[in-house]
């Protein structure tokens, strides 16, 4: 029988903080702007600058810490990691090696194999680099400072995870608790929060871990899976030859769906950490700690209890809505504004993730605000609009975030109510489709459908189906 | 009227009481700089397109009554390991021949702020490391007292500069003696105050935990009046302390009656010249009596101290100086293949020997498998060394001891045994590796005409005490006197 393996992985996740200003400078953390326009004589490494902590860094750190279950580190520094690169000015970055911010804390995981707890190892801070870009054209690099200095945190785990599932599982509570403390908006995409998987096997059954390679370069969900997919084979591969795993770091290439080798341990670079010189200590109280806790907002598991006690919606919505800190605020401010939280939770649920997945986009990406969507509601109840202009209005709203109230005045999409013009128009409908009527007074009861449906159209859709409904019903039956 | 002569203090006076200009009193020292630079080199720049329209700008302000400071007018010369936006700032180094900075490093401007008028920057060793000055990639700076020696060093520019009298007063940088042993050999007065108390920023770090600036000046007055204009909390530097201690000038007090001043019999040993001990013990017979309680007492660890402070000195410094590679400012070598040949190619080429050999160290000891060996345990000496001194100045208000073990050596003998010349640094690294305030006082001659400086160290804040000391030895002293008046004589 062939030889059973089991995956060991543990991830470095980088996260990039929401802050205003950078770690050690007073310069914009803003994406985006002109090439070293964010920038100035700290963060692009002139001689004779030097790093002030920003404050609301380390803040955020601590609120990370404090949500995944870690002790917080008292008496805490910055080191140097010296290494030469020119999208590192300094020519060393500044983070934490000996005395890192957080330690020894954990997050439950739940996969379709159940619940599970994920050690967190560290969590550290420390200083992003510039970009480099490569001009083929003029053979030239060039470098951008813009976001060199904008603060980021490693958050490392213990090598507790079994499958990808289970790394997909905590990368999305780890977004999950850093989106709802508002400290980053974890986009893979942008870069903004980025995971380097650690992975050996081992045969099942045995104690010791294999040895185990690095994977970078990971900038989705689903190259995660792949990369983690593709490097047990790898590596049970070369175990079934008899050959060695190398301990290396290795890059994922997303188009080919393939690692390669980067460097391997022997030409690991010596990154001579010692403490940062220009940096003192950080002396953490615990009265610090304790208003860091009190301003904790409330996390997912705290909010998604709280929806089951308060709104009388499905736990199927309230896992979906909750699933987008940015979803579950247009939910709350919704319902806030309405009192109608299951109208909202289904605009949210049908109409919105319907748009969202037409164009692409994720939750974080809605733009209209709860103010506009109460509006529409409100507007619907009173019967001001049917249901199918709701709908209209709804998609221009999540396009463009229009007032309702004042489109639907603009573009005169207030139902008739006006029960002599119904009338009109309901007769000239009957006069037209002698069949339909016929059909209907011989009994066939779904005939009215189109008379409705007929009615509706000359009324460019104005109308309340229901009431043409009855005038319909009444018109007929004096036929 | 001979405006050279005039302290620094005395001129700001006299500016203000309008017996003398701002420009008269620039134009005296572009003068004494244009007689005198080809003989000492203590310039690597003078600002002589500037500096007279920067000197009728101030007495502008000085007449409009906007500049009321105790410097204002007076020329200072500023070492050239501190950034002056707009003016060449290089450290001595080939690296940084054409760097400009775009910003002023704090001390700096806390001078323009009170009407200094800076005239130039000085020479020094290579990015401050050295005892002689003579790493400069722009050729060494001599002993304006014997044109055959030395300045000292890293700051023998600035030392030689106040000693020759081509500036009023001089900014220098002391992480393990630069400030002290310089002013020493150079007949002037020298201070490194405590670590923290003047802002760090825009000072290009070489040992950034030891780094320190401090004022070299012709007396004690002068040097507690730069010191006042020196001191500020910065928001910048995160080491920089607040302090509301620093009106320095109020302790320019004649009295040490009842001082308890100790002299450890380890600074006293092996390896100290005989003139310059004798000339350091009379120093303190003259405090003791003027009412001093003198004593000798055993410090330790003194051997330990020069190991540590190389360890940590040349750490620090191999990680400060990596920013310097070719990329963003600074020297570029002109010819190279790939990154890595940049690399190598701008820093082999920008550096010199000295700089290299401490990079090197410092890298070595910081390197896996080495940093618990070295690193770690140099922090721990320091840590010991701290102790020690608390140890003492629970016992005495201050501790007396030479500045250097020799005066100053001739040209080239130095650098030939490096090993030697950081032994030579031996009674002032301790003072660094500890924090502490020290201050060196000219207190006598060798039988060589060359001058002996008196080292006088406080403990952490306790500038006022050395400053009260060393104003009542210069009182009971008398003049000096400079290598100028000493060649008039001749």
């Amino acid at each position: 029988m062939a030889k059973q393996y089991e995956t060991v992985i543990g991830l470095e996740v980088h996260v990039e903080l929401s802050t205003k200003t950078k770690i050690f400078c007073g310069c914009s953390t803003a994406f985006g702007g002109a090439p070293n326009t964010h920038t100035c004589p700290v963060c692009t490494g002139m001689p004779g600058s030097l790093p002030v902590l920003n404050k609301q860094v380390l803040e955020y750190a601590m609120a990370v810490g404090l949500a995944t279950d870690c002790a917080i580190t008292r008496y805490c520094k910055f080191d140097r990691k010296n290494y030469f690169y020119p999208d590192n000015p300094q020519n060393y970055q500044i983070s934490q090696l000996y005395l890192p911010i957080c330690k020894n804390g954990k997050v439950e995981i739940e996969t379709a194999e159940g619940k599970k707890t994920v050690g967190i190892h560290e969590i550290h801070m420390e200083e992003d680099a510039g970009k480099l870009i490569h001009d083929e054209w003029e053979d030239c690099s060039l470098v951008d400072y813009n976001r060199s200095g904008v603060p980021l945190i490693e958050i490392v785990s213990e090598p507790d995870m079994r499958s990808a599932e289970e790394v997909i599982a905590y990368l999305e509570k780890l977004r999950m608790i850093l989106q709802y403390l508002g400290v980053s908006d974890c986009k893979l995409q942008e870069g903004s929060m980025r995971a380097d998987v650690n992975l050996s096997v081992r045969e099942a059954g045995t104690e010791k871990f294999g040895t185990r390679t690095e994977m970078k370069n990971l900038n989705s969900f689903r190259s995660i899976k792949r990369a983690i997919e593709g490097e047990r084979e790898r590596q049970i591969e070369l175990l079934e030859a008899g050959r060695e795993v190398l301990q290396e770091t290795r890059r994922w290439d997303d188009n080919k769906e393939e690692s390669y080798a980067m460097r391997s341990k022997e030409d690991a670079q010596d990154y001579r950490y010692f403490p940062d010189p220009d940096l003192v200590p950080i002396v953490v109280s615990d009265e610090w700690i304790d208003e860091i806790r009190s301003r904790q907002p409330e996390l997912r598991s705290e909010k998604m209890e709280r929806y089951k006690r308060e709104y009388d919606i499905p736990d199927y919505d309230i896992d979906i809505i909750t699933g987008s800190k940015h979803m579950a605020d247009i939910f709350e401010a919704t319902v806030a504004i309405s009192g109608q939280p299951k109208k909202a939770a289904n605009w949210l649920m049908v109409e919105t993730l319907r748009l969202l997945k037409e164009n692409d986009m994720e939750p974080e990406d809605i733009r209209f605000s709860p103010e506009n969507l109460a509006k529409l509601i409100k507007l619907t109840d009173e019967k001001v609009i049917n249901s199918s202009v709701a709908k209209e209005v709804f998609e221009v709203m999540f396009d463009r975030n229009i007032n309702p109230q004042v489109y639907i005045e603009e573009k005169g999409l207030k139902t008739v109510n006006d029960q002599n013009a119904l009338r009109k128009t309901v007769e000239e409908v009957i006069e037209a489709n002698p069949r339909s009527v016929e059909d209907y007074l011989n009994g066939k009861e779904k005939a009215i459908g189109f008379l409705v449906g007929q009615t509706m159209k000359a009324m460019q859709g104005k109308a309340d189906p229901g009431m043409v409904n009855e005038i319909l019903k009444l018109m007929l039956r004096n036929k | 009227m001979d405006i050279l002569k005039w302290t620094a203090t005395e001129l700001a006076a006299k500016i203000k009481n309008k017996e003398v200009t701002v420009m008269e009193a620039a134009q005296a020292v572009l003068d004494s700089i244009e007689k005198k630079e080809r003989h000492y080199n203590c310039y690597i720049t003078v600002d002589n397109e500037g500096i007279m329209k920067r000197a009728e700008d101030i007495q502008r302000r000085i007449d409009s009554g906007e500049l009321t400071g105790r410097l204002a007018g007076v020329p200072v010369a500023i070492k050239d390991n501190m950034c002056t936006q707009g003016m060449l700032t290089t450290c001595a180094s080939r690296m940084l021949g054409n760097f400009i900075p775009v910003f002023s490093s704090e001390a700096v401007l806390n001078l323009e702020k009170e009407g200094a008028l800076i005239i130039g920057k000085t020479n020094m060793d290579e990015f401050a490391m050295g005892s002689t000055t003579e790493t400069s990639a722009y050729g060494e700076t001599k002993n304006p007292w014997d044109e055959s020696r030395v300045p000292g060093g890293s700051s023998g520019g600035s030392a030689a500069a106040v000693a020759a009298q081509e500036c009023f007063f001089a900014l220098g940088s002391d992480t393990g003696g630069s400030i002290r042993q310089p002013a020493s050999y150079c007949g002037v007065v020298g201070m490194k105050p405590t670590y923290g108390t003047v802002s760090r920023y825009g000072l290009i770090a070489y040992g950034s935990s030891l780094d320190q600036i401090g004022p070299i000046s012709k007396d004690v007055t002068d040097c507690a009046a730069i010191l006042e204009v020196l001191a500020s909390h910065d928001k910048k530097d995160s080491t920089s302390i607040f302090r509301n201690d620093t009106d320095f000038t109020s302790a320019l007090i004649e009295d040490v009656q009842g001082m308890r001043i100790g002299i450890p019999k380890d600074y006293l040993g092996e390896g100290l010249d005989a003139e310059v001990k004798e000339a350091v013990l009379r120093a303190a017979q003259v405090l003791k009596e003027k009412g001093a309680v003198v004593e000798e007492f055993d410090l330790s660890l003194v051997e330990y101290a020069i190991p540590a402070y190389y360890t940590i000195a040349a750490a620090e410094a191999s990680s400060n100086l990596e920013r310097f590679d070719g990329i963003k400012y600074g020297y570029r070598t002109r010819d190279y293949e790939g990154l890595h040949n940049m690399y190598k190619k701008s820093r082999s080429e920008g550096f010199g020997a000295e700089v290299k050999r401490r990079i090197m160290l410092g890298s070595f000891v910081l390197s896996s498998g080495y940093y618990d060996a070295y690193y770690l345990k140099a922090l721990k000496v320091k840590a010991l060394i701290k102790k020690a001194f608390d140890e003492a100045f629970s016992r005495y208000d201050l501790i007396l001891g030479p500045v250097a073990p020799t005066t100053a050596p001739r040209l080239g003998e130095s650098l030939a045994d490096p090993i030697k010349m950081y032994l030579g640094d031996i009674y002032t690294i301790s003072v660094n590796l500890a924090g502490l305030p020290a201050m060196s006082v000219p207190c006598g001659k060798d039988s060589q005409g060359l001058p002996i400086g008196l080292q006088l160290i406080g403990n952490c804040f306790q500038e006022k005490k050395i400053i009260q000391a060393a104003y009542t030895y210069e009182k009971a002293r008398g003049v000096f006197g400079t290598p100028t008046a000493e060649k008039e004589k001749v």
